[in-house]
């Protein structure tokens, strides 16, 4: 009596027709999954995120310089200085410095002067980058190093 | 020389008269008979020779006369091969046409006067086929000028604009169509939806439908980047963004950067980290190639669809009070003894003093010409509106992209507006969580809701008509109040400043109108106990809240998102 301990053997025409199925559909998603990995590329077409911003000697404290191309604001203070990002955490549009701070045109956000969220869709404040100094003296800033708000670089 | 010829042949001929007249005087009557019959055969000659090639001539000439012969016969025999029935005049020439053609073999043969009637679907499927022929058409010919490059991709657009020949005209037609299609998917799918038209066996049709409906709104948005304006621009850097908005929960609840999928997303949109050359090819592509074929293989599903299930949904019926009973068979109580053993079916029983002939139980007419007609009535509408938006209104066309300055106010095209209202609340919520749960309720509708009920009649009684309503004056409050109430007061953030960001994530604006919504209907599903009038509440209200949205989106958002009244208030700058 064939029953789940003693099952009938499958015929060998099914179990070659059944695996080659399987494999006929394993070999298809395969593919697909392959073909799905061309769209990602192994690297991006931009330029590097670290930029030099000019030398320490330019800047005089109290000093602000916005660089459009990386949209980076660079503060020269008498701690330091510092460098944040324009672009809103929200959705990547550009803020613009108001009197007491920075409004997102796109949908509303409202930031301080230290780039901290007050209002609006924002999910975070402002990013501040890391800045550091190059061998002839200049600083680099690189937009894709975060720090902690408030960090000022001393030369 | 010549004239020695001629003169000699002259004399020759008259040799021969001379001799013929000797040969015909001196000779009997026999011998003139002969010379009769020769004469005879020799006028004879032309044609024997002809007989003779006829009979067994040469088979150059023959193939030669066949020939022309078929050439003779050339336009029939070629429409004997393309059309194979005879020119449409009876009912029976027509049903052929209409089979036979692989053009009209998608309608049936004959049609139900009801499926025909205006009200039934205000022609909206019928307009949605034409405009994407007409964006199709317009397209390819855009396609002729313009180059997908940073460097060329505006100029083309400017060309097309004030140099190339009925461009501006062609990228008109093309931009209203492309707006037109997108509204009249929304009016399509309010059409089915309050028909009833998707219950069964139509579910399937409905999720085809809502595919369409996704890759309708997709291939505008994938459009909307090709001019390489600063429209262009910022609504794509928008549009990437929002794909990359899961990082907002990663970083709100402090998971590490590795459980950022949202920046996959963005990558394979992009192909880059921002929005440039890679990005311009990428959605090029989507928008040219790979998503209207997808559209154009779903469009085809969708029709076959109806085909195979039975029809457009439509009031059941007759509609002459001639019609009324045909086809019913009234049932005879018999002694059990006397029941058949056998049943028969009849197709049709009449019970009427008039004659019902050549009339059947639906009393159906023949799609040609009757659908047909209508169909090209419905184009040739569609093709005159898109004319003349493009004659009167130049498509939009802003200056050249700038990745340095958004525009301000940065606005969405006008169907994104209402996401873009509920984006400026929360990225993630509203530009992820509650279009993608209105997707799927959208498209589980036709499962959760199986009441029986008749198709293919708006709304199906006062009771839905009143539901209807009050979800309309509901659905608007609460999208009022939903705008209304962080304009006037501010938001949590404004009321607690140091909250956490999830809290501001989870509840917002949006996330509370869309949960008003559900509750309003899960209380009409308690109170009715129906599920087709908790479905129409639900989608009543998302209908209500989407045009209030749009509306507040695009004329009383002005820079910065701020609120005003009217464009006139805006602050110069």
């Amino acid at each position: 009596m064939p029953g789940r301990l003693e099952p009938d053997p499958i015929p060998r025409r099914d179990f070659i027709g059944i695996y080659g199925l399987w494999a006929a559909a394993l070999a298809i998603f395969g593919s697909i999954l392959g073909m799905m990995r061309l769209p990602k590329p192994r690297v991006t077409p931009e330029a590097s995120t670290k930029f030099r911003a000019g030398t320490p000697a330019e800047f005089s404290p109290g000093t602000v310089k916005i660089i459009p191309e990386y949209n980076v604001r660079l503060l020269a203070t008498e701690q330091g200085f510092a460098a944040m990002s324009l672009i809103c955490p929200h959705l990547g549009c550009v803020v613009r410095e108001s009197v007491d701070g920075f409004l997102c045109p796109c949908h509303g956000s409202r930031f301080s002067l230290q780039g901290t969220v007050l209002a609006g869709p924002a999910p975070r404040s402002l990013q501040w980058l890391s800045i550091t100094q190059a061998i002839d003296g200049s600083l680099v800033v690189d937009t894709a190093q975060e720090t902690e708000p408030g960090t000022f670089f001393q030369v | 020389m010549a004239s020695d010829k001629t003169a000699a042949a002259v004399q020759n001929l008259k040799k021969l008269s001379a001799n013929l007249r000797e040969l015909v005087i001196g000779k009997g009557q026999a011998d003139q008979d002969e010379i009769v019959s020769i004469w005879e055969n020799l006028k004879a000659t032309p044609r024997t020779l002809r007989a003779l090639v006829a009979r067994n001539g040469s088979a150059a000439m023959e193939g030669l006369s066949r020939f022309r012969e078929n050439l003779v016969k050339l336009p029939g025999a070629f429409r004997d091969s393309a059309v194979r029935h005879d020119a449409p005049t009876s009912d029976r020439t027509r049903s052929q046409a209409i089979f036979s053609n692989f053009f009209l073999h998608i309608h049936s043969t004959k049609i139900h006067p009801n499926s025909l009637r205006i009200s039934t679907t205000w022609g909206l499927g019928i307009s949605l086929l034409s405009q994407f022929a007409i964006l199709t058409v317009t397209g390819i010919l855009l396609m002729v000028y313009y180059t997908p490059s940073l460097d060329l991709a505006y100029n083309s657009i400017k060309d097309l604009h004030y140099v190339v020949p009925t461009g501006r005209l062609i990228r008109n037609i093309h931009r209203w169509t492309a707006h037109l299609m997108v509204l009249f998917v929304i009016f399509h799918m309010a059409r089915v939806f309050y028909t009833s038209a998707y219950k069964s066996p139509r579910e399937f049709n409905w999720l085809v439908g809502m595919l369409l409906f996704v890759l309708t709104l997709a291939l505008s948005f994938s459009g909307y980047l090709l001019p390489w304006d600063q429209l262009a621009y910022w609504a794509i850097t928008i549009g990437a963004n929002i794909a990359a908005s899961p990082n907002e929960l990663v970083h709100a609840l402090g998971l590490p950067k590795i459980f950022n999928l949202g920046d996959l997303n963005k990558e394979l949109l992009l192909g880059a980290s921002s929005v440039g050359q890679d990005a311009l090819i990428r959605f090029y592509m989507l928008h040219v190639v790979a998503l209207p074929l997808i559209l154009t293989l779903g469009i085809c599903v969708h029709i076959w669809r109806i085909r195979k299930d039975g029809g457009l949904a439509r009031p059941g019926g007759t509609p002459t009070a001639a019609g009324q009973g045909v086809g019913t068979v009234e049932e005879i109580a018999l002694a059990p003894q006397e029941q058949p053993s056998k049943t028969y079916g009849l197709m049709c029983v009449v019970r009427d003093k008039s004659p019902h002939t050549d009339k059947d139980p639906d009393e159906t007419v023949s799609s040609w010409p009757y659908l047909l007609r209508a169909e090209l009535l419905i184009f040739m509408i569609n093709m005159l509106v898109c004319i003349a938006l493009a004659l009167f209104f130049d498509a939009p066309l802003s200056e050249h992209a700038n990745p340095a300055v958004p525009e301000n106010p940065a606005k969405a095209p006008w169907y994104f507006l209402g996401l873009q209202e509920m984006v400026s609340y929360s990225a993630f919520i509203g530009g992820i969580v509650i279009p993608t749960l209105t997707v799927i309720g959208l498209a589980l509708i036709p499962f959760l809701d199986r009441e029986d009920g008749e198709s293919g009649v708006w709304f199906g009684g006062a009771p839905a008509r009143k539901i209807a309503l009050q979800s309309v004056i509901v659905g608007a409050l609460a999208a009022v109040l939903a705008v209304a109430v962080p304009v006037n007061f501010g938001w949590l953030r404004n009321w607690f400043p140091g909250i956490p960001q999830l809290i501001i994530i989870i509840c917002n604006p949006g996330s509370l109108l869309t949960l008003a919504y559900v509750i309003w209907s899960l209380n009409v599903m308690q109170q009715t106990r129906s599920t087709r009038l908790s479905a129409i509440a639900l989608f009543t209200c998302f209908l209500v809240g989407f045009v209030i949205l749009t509306y507040v989106g695009t004329f009383l958002r002005g820079p910065n998102w701020d609120f005003f009244w009217s464009k006139s208030s805006w602050p110069i700058h």
